[in-house]
């Protein structure tokens, strides 16, 4: 600040802050914080998108509470009211589905830019972590939120997909009830759902948000592999404001795009749930969960003298406690070393996840 | 006799006479006729397949003779009271014999008519056949005599998709009808008709036979006060709509068929609005002139529909834009046909040729129609209005975005 000038900190507000709270000290740590501008900055930014998206996941579903009613018998007709009746209300349902796509999606580009950049490795475990958690809630979010609307593409997706949980071993059972409040989805398991998604998921979600925003807080940002010990050397930007004002820049494309697609493609309704219908044509999962449900579909119906199935679900079960854990497996990057083994997995899985979930929307 | 017919006879002897020392046969008839080859085998397998055969019923029960014996001369004997292919004039009382039984059809199913032979003796071809003439129809010239099905079996000469072909077997035959001074057009005007078109074509089985109009054991023409009952049986409303009009006893009085006269009989179309109003094309104005309270009802009437029909093509026409749209038109659809339900219901009213009440139920469907037009228009309307607030709020983000940028470039 120029000698002269009154500091504008230390004015109104601000002083009546500084008098109470460590203002002063945020500010300091803000202006410390460093950005490292390398290579691969871009990826940095997708970790705050997701975070934006799901701020306005949480705004839109609030007005979108002001008129869902739950219950089998009211929750399509409130919809349908709300998008046909309601002034703007086809515009919050279309944003409201359309950032938790998008979420889920910068959510995974976020998890893979940090898995490949190691940004995983000592001491960002918990990070990493407490992020995969957040990633799991976001799919929960995604799977209790479809059934909301209680159309007949959501009831037998749900159906589908809390099937597949029913066949687990040991505890299929009680998490099949568990989920659908009995043996078939009913309008208990809506009301289950829509506690699951309004109230149960962002107690939990905001909980470990914090952990995790604050995780990234206390040990700034992972540096690039090998630069360890030449920060001085290394090119960056302060956090704040350079960083935020880019991460605002990109925010407001994200709104944008979100703007775009509400208006051209907004989301569907489709016909009312009907349980004494017959399945509809093409029963298929959202796209984030195509790639297990195709994987399942693919598998024969018994492997070494099990059910393929079940097979099939523990093997994306013990695959995804591995990938939560990779930091304790991965030694190489502790001695600041990438492991070729390591990302040619992480590419596999990758090229995996994509095949399988384009073969899942041409075979349907 | 002539010698194939001998050869075959005395084939017959020499294997009864084998038979005989064997078990003896269940039926001869069957075994003899099996023997002799076509045409003759093909009747005992159509009766053995047939509602008879399937219940026991055999040939002895309406040939009489002995079906137990081997000996052609014993089982055709008049002794065994074998009486050969029945006449027709007594083929009725024949198959009355049991048909008309009621404590002998139980056994078989409790809730068979029994009344056909009684309901033939008052038809048309029963009063000719107790005069004598033995060419017109009896049980068989519709059932067949070998091959009897029940009517609700695809098979069946009876059964209502092959009703028509089986009346006009005789009645679109000008050689065989010419002794009865009837026309014989019938079957070909039926094929062309909306009925028709619809049993014999979409196989539609509500779609209504000759019987269903004539009746069938009973089978006479419809006379002229019996008409409207006979069309009322399915277009009930229009039944009832024209018995409290001033035409029913406009047309009783001048001795005019009452759904026929407007409508035909047996090549009758899908009636079409035309057939309304004051046009060339209009039935009405057959009897009506200009000036008259007929033609003023007429073009009421005809007015009412042709409205009705507009609002409803127009507000079709916007709702579908509407959809292609992708906005949400399922309430708007639903609504639509309240419409349509209006439009039918207007039509049917035509026959109480009341304008009070045509424009009654007509105003109905228009209040609902208007309100579309304006519900599909808004629809379009909110279409435009989003995708210009889409230009509009792109236009904020850019500039903000550009103010952004600016801000960053001058940070770094």
């Amino acid at each position: 600040m120029s000698p002269g000038r009154p500091d504008k900190s230390n004015t109104g507000v601000m002083e009546w802050l500084n008098d109470r709270y460590p203002i002063k000290a945020w500010q300091d740590f803000a202006k410390k914080k460093k950005v490292p501008l390398v290579h691969g900055t871009i990826w940095y930014y997708f970790g705050g998108v997701t975070l934006f998206l799901f701020i306005i996941q949480v705004l839109t579903g609030i007005l979108l509470l002001f008129y869902y009613r739950t219950g089998s018998d009211q929750a399509y007709e409130s919809v349908k009211f709300l998008m046909t009746k309601v002034h703007f209300g086809w515009l919050i349902r279309s944003i409201h589905s359309w950032s938790a796509n998008l979420m889920v999606l910068s959510a995974f580009i976020h998890m893979f830019s940090v898995f490949f950049t190691r940004a995983y490795r000592k001491p960002r475990e918990l990070t990493w972590i407490t992020g995969m958690i957040l990633l799991l809630l976001a799919l929960a979010f995604g799977f209790s939120g479809y059934l909301l609307p209680w159309n007949q593409l959501a009831f037998f997706a749900t159906k589908v997909g809390t099937d597949i949980v029913g066949v687990v071993p040991g505890i299929g059972d009680f998490m099949l009830t568990l989920l659908r409040g009995g043996h078939e989805v009913t309008g208990a398991t809506l009301s289950r759902f829509f506690g699951f998604h309004i109230a149960l998921f962002p107690g939990i979600f905001t909980l470990i948000l914090v952990v995790h925003l604050a995780l990234i807080q206390i040990q700034g940002m992972s540096h690039p592999m090998g630069m360890e010990g030449k920060e001085a050397e290394m090119k960056t930007m302060p956090f704040f404001p350079n960083f935020v004002m880019r991460d605002l820049l990109l925010w407001l494309i994200v709104l944008n795009v979100l703007a775009i697609l509400a208006v051209y493609f907004p989301w569907e309704l489709g016909q009312k749930a009907d349980p004494f219908a017959s399945a509809p044509a093409g029963i298929r999962p959202e796209w984030y969960f195509m790639f297990m449900f195709q994987s399942l579909k693919f598998l024969p119906a018994h492997i070494l003298g099990f059910e393929g199935e079940i097979l099939g679900i523990m093997t994306f079960g013990i695959a995804g406690l591995l990938w939560m854990f990779v930091p304790f497996f991965d030694r190489s990057s502790l001695r600041g070393v990438k492991s070729r083994k390591i990302t040619y997995i992480g590419i596999l899985i990758v090229m995996f996840i994509i095949a399988m979930t384009i073969l899942g929307y041409i075979l349907s | 006799m002539k010698l194939p017919i001998f050869i075959v006879f005395a084939g017959i002897a020499f294997s009864g006479i084998v038979y005989a020392q064997n078990d003896a046969p269940q039926n001869s008839c069957v075994s003899c006729h099996e023997m002799m080859g076509a045409p003759y085998d093909s009747l005992v397998h159509a009766q053995q397949a047939d509602i008879h055969g399937k219940n026991g019923i055999t040939c002895t029960d309406c040939h009489g003779g002995n079906s137990t014996s081997m000996d052609y001369e014993v089982a055709m004997s008049p002794a065994a009271g074998f009486r050969g292919k029945p006449k027709p004039k007594d083929i009725p009382e024949l198959c009355g014999k049991c048909h008309a039984n009621p404590d002998y059809m139980k056994q078989y199913d409790p809730g068979l008519r029994v009344d056909q032979l009684t309901e033939y003796h008052t038809s048309q071809h029963g009063q000719l056949l107790k005069k004598g003439d033995t060419k017109v129809a009896q049980c068989v010239s519709c059932h067949g005599a070998h091959g009897i099905y029940p009517a609700n079996v695809p098979l069946s000469s009876v059964y209502p998709v092959n009703v028509p072909e089986t009346c006009g077997k005789c009645h679109a035959d000008e050689k065989y009808m010419a002794d009865y001074n009837i026309p014989t057009d019938q079957y070909a005007q039926y094929k062309t008709s909306v009925h028709g078109r619809d049993l014999l074509e979409k196989k539609d089985l509500g779609a209504p036979a000759c019987n269903d109009c004539h009746g069938n054991h009973g089978a006479t023409p419809p006379g002229l006060t019996s008409i409207a009952r006979v069309c009322g049986t399915c277009h009930v409303n229009n039944q009832k709509l024209f018995q409290k009009s001033v035409h029913k006893k406009i047309f009783d009085m001048m001795d005019m068929p009452e759904c026929i006269t407007c409508h035909g009989n047996h090549g009758i179309q899908v009636p079409s609005d035309s057939m309304i109003g004051t046009t060339e094309k209009s039935i009405c104005m057959e009897c009506h002139g200009q000036g008259d309270a007929g033609y003023i009802v007429a073009q009421t009437m005809s007015n009412a529909i042709d409205s009705l029909k507009q609002i409803y093509h127009h507000s079709e026409d916007l709702i579908q834009q509407a959809s292609e749209k992708d906005m949400d038109v399922s309430d708007l659809k639903f609504e639509l046909r309240d419409v349509r339900q209006n439009l039918i219901q207007t039509r049917t009213m035509i026959h109480s040729f009341d304008t009070t009440q045509v424009l009654d139920i007509q105003q109905k469907g228009m209040k609902v129609g208007t309100d579309l037009v304006a519900s599909a228009k808004d629809l379009i309307s909110e279409y435009y209005f989003r995708r210009k607030g889409l230009v509009v709020f792109t236009l904020v983000i850019t500039i903000l975005a550009v103010l952004l940028y600016i801000k960053i470039r001058q940070l770094d």
